[in-house]
């Protein structure tokens, strides 16, 4: 029976807790109680009150294909309110061979504690000074973890962001290849790690009992229908592993919705320097690798390896939404600059849509002029150092529009906006406002039915059906995040009939619980509802549900649509 | 004068040299371009003429911008 790890951070006392009152919660259902239920709503996320919860799926530790995402669920330090940012790696289908579905950091030394690395083994937890590790570069310092604990350790870890406490911080986890590359992108999650003085967490490769389900034979027959659903999809066996979710730019682009300049334009004049098919010929001429996955057990493939002019690694886990933020959103022309900006977030741990938004920011604050890769370079490695400019931009959209006096600011509950203009796409749009998280495209994709075409069509530039349309994917989604599902399966199970039924076949072969699609729905149902009720709690209401005023005035082009819901109107996306 | 023509990902094999001013007749639909191309019509799932997402029965005119897609996602 898998438990929960419970450190405490401050007393360096743990705790193996039997999972209680958590009993039937994975993932994001797990940590989004965790925190709704033991961490005061109104405490400043880096106090001692707040709590960084690791969970892994329902299905973690299986061997369903796509099922080994992890959920680090906290109070946000960008936001203000609850935060699930959700990862590949390898560190959620460790926790169940370790008889652990979650690892929860509680309370926080005094400021002037050393940095600690934390080893947990076989019922116990180490407590080691993280020493000279401390305010290196991620992937440096996770070679030195590499060399102590072995080639087949698995970590979480911060880097001078999170060591920081910068709030677009993230925490990194080692990936397949042995590289620190996945991330808890959003909320500053790695700032909340960072406030407890942990550097890293090293889950012992010692430790790998043997984890089965519990109606096996039922099991592999569901698992085995999984496979080709995902495998009969075009989307998902031919789309994402063949250009990576950068295919989107062009698609994008091609439908007016790819915010430019700062959420100026809908089309970017350089979409085809950018594009998934650049990228793939790229990495093909360099020698890279066009398709991997983040995570064991994934059959999508749309991570990769992208090498340098040089033909030697660069980046890997090279995404649309990093793409965009820095190439179209803050014009920057060069795939090769923006993936060295991409490596450098990776390795002082920070999140590329918030911070390729904010060179945006910067840029329109005439910081640094509008396009230039270089300069951006240069100004994001300032991050993680005494630079007062450093410590600007790792704070993110909103302090860097503070600091810079620029009114042009595209967040919602201060977290900003991912890759598609919500003008345009309003069934995303209506996600961004209405989600707990803040402007968060994976809360509730909508645009599968606005642009993409899959799961149904509703017109993105209308208000019809987009509401519904997004109130039904939040509650998917939410399900997805918590049995521990890649989201992009949702591509696939929305256009195949089985698919629902199967993802609950395969949690309740695996458990040995009785789960139905109404469970399934209940679950991704109810993660919302503590996520809603945290928020209220800590002062959120309807009014923190708009968008920002420049997209009700401004006409995006080329289709110049405006913003036109009101916040009364959205509220029905709630649940 | 023509159309101005893209072709993206798998499909990107099909576009003709002269796609920034390829030539449209008199009742030319989405339909009939995909045929005259050669794309196996299943293999196309996303169009857009001018910006804006049509069906395969969507009339296309001199001047137009026309993108044709598979089946792609992403996030």
């Amino acid at each position: 029976m898998p438990r929960i790890l419970r450190i405490n951070c401050r007393t360096q006392e743990y705790s193996f807790e039997e999972v209680g009152r958590y009993a039937n919660l994975g993932g994001r259902a797990l940590t989004s109680r965790i925190i709704n239920k033991e961490v005061p709503a109104t405490c400043h996320p880096l106090s001692a009150e707040n709590k960084l919860v690791f969970a892994a799926g329902l299905l973690g530790g299986s061997t369903a294909a796509n099922s080994g995402r992890i959920s680090v669920g906290t109070k946000s330090p960008l936001t203000g309110g609850i935060k699930e940012s959700n990862s590949g790696g390898l560190f959620a289908h460790k926790l169940p061979k370790m008889d652990l579905i979650a690892i929860v950091l509680e309370d926080k030394p005094a400021k002037e504690a050393p940095f600690f690395t934390l080893f947990v083994t076989e019922d116990k937890v180490e407590f080691k000074e993280a020493g000279d590790i401390v305010g290196m570069d991620n992937y440096p310092a996770h070679d030195k973890l590499l060399a102590e604990y072995g080639d087949k350790m698995v970590a979480a870890m911060i880097g001078s962001a999170g060591e920081t406490l910068r709030k677009t911080a993230t925490v990194q986890f080692t990936d397949p290849y042995k590289r620190p590359a996945r991330s808890a992108g959003r909320g500053g999650t790695g700032a909340v790690m960072g406030s407890k003085r942990i550097k890293a967490i090293i889950l012992d490769p010692a430790v790998n009992n043997k984890v089965g389900a519990v109606d096996a034979d039922a099991f592999k027959t569901a698992r085995s229908t999984w496979v080709d659903i995902l495998k009969g999809h075009p989307v998902t066996s031919e789309g994402l592993p063949g250009f990576g979710t950068a295919v989107l730019v062009n698609v994008i682009n091609e439908a007016g919705a790819l915010p430019t300049k700062n959420f100026r334009y809908g089309q970017c004049e350089h979409a085809a320097d950018i594009s998934g098919e650049k990228l793939a010929e790229t990495i093909e001429a360099r020698h890279g690798k066009v398709s991997e996955g983040c995570h064991t057990g994934c059959i999508i493939q749309c991570s990769q390896q992208y090498n340098d002019a040089d033909g030697n690694y660069l980046t890997s886990g090279f995404e649309y939404e990093t793409i965009w933020a820095f190439g179209a959103n803050a014009m920057i022309k060069s795939l090769d600059d923006i993936a060295a900006l991409d490596r450098i977030c990776d390795e002082k741990g920070m999140d590329t849509i918030e911070i390729g938004n904010t060179v945006a920011v910067a840029m329109d604050g005439g910081i640094i002029p509008w396009g230039d890769g270089k300069a951006a370079i240069e100004l994001i490695r300032k991050v993680g150092t005494g630079d007062p400019l450093g410590m600007i931009i790792g704070n993110g959209v909103v302090a860097a529009g503070d600091a810079f006096g620029v009114d042009r600011l595209p967040v919602v509950k201060r977290q900003s906006m991912p890759a598609y203009d919500p003008r345009a796409v309003k069934g995303v749009g209506v996600t961004y406002a209405t989600t707990a998280m803040g402007a968060d495209h994976t809360a509730g994709y909508g645009v599968t039915a606005n642009v993409l075409g899959v799961g149904g069509t509703v017109d993105g530039h209308k208000k019809e059906g987009n509401v519904e349309l997004s109130k039904n994917l939040q509650v998917a989604t939410a399900a997805i995040d918590s049995m521990g599902f890649c989201l992009f399966v949702a591509f696939a199970v929305l256009d195949a009939e089985n698919g629902v039924q199967t993802m609950a076949d395969l949690v309740q072969t695996y458990t040995g619980n009785t789960f139905t699609v109404d469970d399934l729905i209940a679950l991704g149902a109810n993660a919302m509802k503590d996520e809603q009720e945290f928020n209220e709690h800590a002062g959120f209401s309807k009014v923190d549900d708009r968008l920002p005023r420049f997209m009700e005035i401004e006409p995006l082009p080329p289709h110049n649509v405006t913003w036109d819901f009101d916040e009364e109107e959205v509220q029905g996306a709630k649940v | 004068m023509g159309i101005e023509l893209k072709c993206f990902a798998t499909l990107a094999k099909f576009l003709p040299e002269n796609w920034d001013d390829y030539p449209v007749e008199p009742g030319e639909t989405i339909r009939s371009l995909i045929r005259r191309l050669g794309m196996p019509e299943e293999s196309v799932t996303l169009m857009f003429v001018n910006s804006v997402r049509v069906d395969l029965d969507a009339e296309i005119k001199e001047g137009d911008r026309v993108g044709l897609f598979p089946p792609v996602g992403g996030g």
